[in-house]
């Protein structure tokens, strides 16, 4: 009869076999160099580093690791692309070119899915169904505008800015790639635009797209490398603008290096978002949204729902029921179609996330992990949570990254909202609640740039996205990712 | 419910602690199930599975004993051309075509079931409906598949749906009680949740979604929560509920879509006939042909797979 023993059980018994995506259809290289000036071309600097698969931990293909002489080289050819061709061009004709992108990027999504797991490891389904589909309808969004900045901007003239830096981070690769690029083409602008070290392949796919849409040459230059090479863009006297995504630590070197020079900048950096569950939710569904907000792309998320704040009331009836369906995540093989959660990106971002694991329990946090069994190769991490944790807990307040959850209850409204906003961090924010009242009070309360009311981790071209506090400078998306990419001049 | 943990399964539940459920975050999930890839021996596995689920169903005005018949011959050779096949779990028919199916299935492990209490509709007094659960149980039925009223349903009435329940599982004696929501005829995702925990504190061993004669019948998204609540109930009182998806799923890509859902959301426990049917009358021949295929390579002509 009853007992608290009646458990499920979801190991064992039928099982999936493996589904793997076939990479038939993939060709990659065995060498890139940079795409510069609408071809690939040597580095000066002669140097060349691996990209692996961080399932694996293979060697994918060897990519060029861009000196200063490169990086100048690439913002010169975005100089003469954007002063000879590019701003001179009709916009309707520009509008054209980035049609061109999205439509080719459609036609070759399936293989760049396949790469993008193979890269940077995460499972197919997400990169099949989220990260590929989300870029293409980037470029389409934006090449709409092309020839409508003046109904963006009514009664302004909005004119490029010129060259734009773009530092873009491992996490969604190609999707970074195409927030980036896809408004500043579309103003007008030419770009520079540098791939994450351990994530570079989609990106240099993606050159060839370009150079495949017949692009003017220059009008956008791909350049590899690590922070240097990043630093070496951020710190070009010919670059217009920087938009960056990525750590608040690298943000905040950004900001000093950037007072005191004209250039414009957009910053998309960390978060820590609460995901607040009222006790009035539809319960099973707000589960599949802590899921969605903690466990997809690996944690790997800078909108993450990494602090969830539940009611205590059923703060219980959660956490059981968000056991049960943990056990139900597949962990592995970013190519089998029914993985769940795939690599950790790279073995650097393992042992921070491990780090992690290991403060958490120090502080006295009760950790929970499913028991998956992982790959003998490559970086892994079971979905995790936290419980018995406050705010003033480490695993509470810093940003992971990982696949890893810190659970806190609260009372009543005002100890939730508190509690949300206790945080440098300001990005995002999530509610579940049946009532239409509390989204709104709660949804206004919260210091966060993106606040989901009822589901977690959409995305979409025409809407903004960015942070308040450390979370960032300015918005990307919608009609408010074109103003970072224009000059609206003096009113 | 909340997972507080009840003393006794069978009372009057409070529906005030029945978790609301969104619809939008329901068909995020159904998809989630629907984008398993299942392949080589997790399918084969799936396809038996399915076939031993099925509740081979005839019910039709014009159904005759020949018909019957015909359909507890299919039941028992589902397709002698692939020796070791599983039988279905049960042929379902009307009260009257009882005694007929009990004899044709003599001497085979598969279960009578009979829809009664004025089925489809439920339209009748209390009295006939345990009069017709009575008369289907003592003509061998040893499953009844029964309607709620709708009517008082959605009247609010639930006390009267939740004593009926109470009443026809009496009647039932030994025979296993399905509850038939109809879900096709309670409009939302909530009112099938509440359905759910009313026929399963009322004594349900089953619920089911539909009769098959409203559309829409069975679909996944009602088939969760049905799921949904069946766990919680399991967690509050220990006791386990079986689950009865009917009308609309012929083929079977689709119920291995079920499977994977039952999978995920109840666990191993529930992955046998005696926890989860399918009530399809075409679904067999389907699963038959992918058996097939998968056996041998090939896809055969739907007339080699008998349909009676």
């Amino acid at each position: 009869m009853a007992t608290p023993e009646n458990k499920l059980a979801f190991d064992g018994g039928w099982e999936y076999d493996p589904a793997p995506e076939s990479t038939d259809h993939v060709s990659l290289k065995k060498r890139y160099g940079l795409f510069i000036g609408g071809e690939f071309t040597a580095p000066q600097s002669g140097r060349y580093f691996d990209t692996i698969n961080p399932a694996t931990e293979e060697a994918l293909a060897r990519v060029a690791d861009a000196g200063e002489a490169d990086v100048d080289r690439a913002v010169r050819a975005a100089r003469k692309a954007y002063s000879e061709r590019w701003s001179r061009m009709r916009p309707k004709e520009r509008g054209k070119y980035i049609y061109r992108i999205a439509r080719i990027l459609q036609e070759r999504a399936r293989e760049f899915a396949a790469i993008e797991s193979l890269d940077g490891g995460k499972p197919i389904r997400e990169s099949r169904d989220v990260d590929i589909p989300l870029a293409a309808a980037h470029f389409f969004y934006y090449a709409g505008w092309a020839d409508k900045l003046d109904y963006a901007f009514p009664g302004r003239r909005a004119r490029p800015l010129g060259v734009a830096g773009q530092v873009i981070p491992w996490n969604f690769p190609l999707l970074m790639a195409a927030w980036k690029i896809a408004p500043a083409l579309a103003c007008g602008n030419t770009v520079v635009l540098k791939p994450a070290e351990t994530t570079p392949l989609t990106a240099l796919k993606l050159a060839e797209v370009i150079a495949d849409a017949d692009l003017p040459p220059g009008v956008v230059n791909i350049v590899t490398g690590a922070g240097k090479t990043g630093a070496a863009i951020v710190e070009h006297k010919g670059v217009n603008k920087i938009a960056f995504t990525g750590s608040t630590q690298v943000g905040r070197l950004i900001m000093r290096a950037l007072a005191g020079t004209p250039k414009k900048y957009t910053l998309e950096l960390g978060g820590k978002a609460a995901n607040i569950i009222f006790a009035d939710a539809a319960i099973d569904q707000a589960v599949e949204g802590i899921v969605n907000g903690i466990f997809f792309n690996q944690g790997h998320v800078c909108c993450a729902g990494s602090r969830l704040l539940v009611q205590e009331s059923v703060a219980d009836e959660v956490i059981e029921k968000l056991k049960d369906r943990m056990q139900t995540l597949i962990v592995g093989d970013p190519l089998d179609k029914n993985t769940d959660i795939g690599a950790i990106n790279s073995r650097m971002q393992l042992d921070k996330i491990a780090s992690y694991l290991k403060v958490g329990e120090q502080e006295g946090g009760a950790m929970f992990q499913t028991a998956c069994r992982l790959p003998k190769k490559g970086y892994w991490c079971p979905p995790t949570i936290f419980t018995g944790v406050a705010q003033s807990n480490r695993v509470v307040q810093e940003e992971i990254f990982g696949p890893v959850l810190a659970i806190q209850t609260f009372r009543d409204f005002d100890e939730a909202l508190a509690k949300a906003n206790n945080t440098p961090y300001g990005l995002s924010g999530g509610v579940w609640t049946d009532k239409g009242a509390k989204i709104f009070r709660m949804t206004s309360g919260i210091r966060a740039g993106v606040i989901w009311a009822n589901t977690f981790n959409k995305f979409d071209p025409t809407a903004p996205f960015g942070g308040y506090k450390e979370s960032g400078v300015g918005r990307e998306g919608g009609l408010h990712g074109l103003d970072a990419y224009v000059d609206l001049g003096a009113r | 419910m909340s997972l507080a943990v009840i003393d006794n399964p069978f009372t009057y539940p409070d529906l005030s602690r029945v978790p609301a459920v969104d619809e939008v975050g329901i068909n995020e999930r159904v998809a989630r199930f629907q984008s398993r890839s299942i392949k080589t021996d997790s399918k084969m596995a799936a396809l038996r599975l399915v076939l031993s689920m099925i509740d081979l169903t005839t019910l039709e005005g014009q159904d005759t004993p020949g018909k019957v018949r015909q359909l507890c011959q299919k039941a028992i050779h589902l397709h002698d051309a692939m020796p070791g096949l599983p039988h279905v779990a049960a042929v379902c028919v009307y009260p009257n075509m009882v005694a007929v199916a009990k004899e044709a299935l003599a001497g085979h492990d598969i279960n009578i079931a009979s829809v009664a209490t004025a089925f489809p509709s439920g339209m009748s007094s209390r009295e006939i409906k345990l009069e017709d659960t009575r008369m289907a149980v003592a003509a061998g039925a040893n499953e009844i598949d029964m309607v709620i009223s709708r009517g008082a349903f959605l009247a609010g009435d639930y006390r009267y749906v939740f004593d009926e329940i109470v009443a026809v599982k009496d009647a039932c004696g030994d025979a296993h009680l399905k509850v038939i929501l109809e879900t096709g005829e309670l409009g939302t995702l909530d009112r099938v949740r509440r359905a759910s925990v009313l026929a399963m504190h009322a004594g349900a061993d089953f619920i089911k979604t539909s009769t098959g004669k409203i559309q829409p019948a069975a679909t996944m998204q009602v088939t969760l929560v049905m799921l949904q609540a069946i766990r919680d109930y399991y967690r509050a009182t220990g006791r386990m509920v079986g689950m009865k998806p009917a009308g609309g799923i012929s083929t079977a890509k689709l119920a291995i879509h079920y499977l994977v859902m039952l999978r995920e959301t109840l666990g191993n426990a529930w992955m046998t006939p005696e926890w989860f049917r399918f009530g399809a009358s075409s679904l067999a021949n389907d699963v038959l042909m992918q058996i097939m295929k998968q056996t041998t390579g090939r896809y055969q002509s739907a007339d080699y797979f008998s349909k009676d």
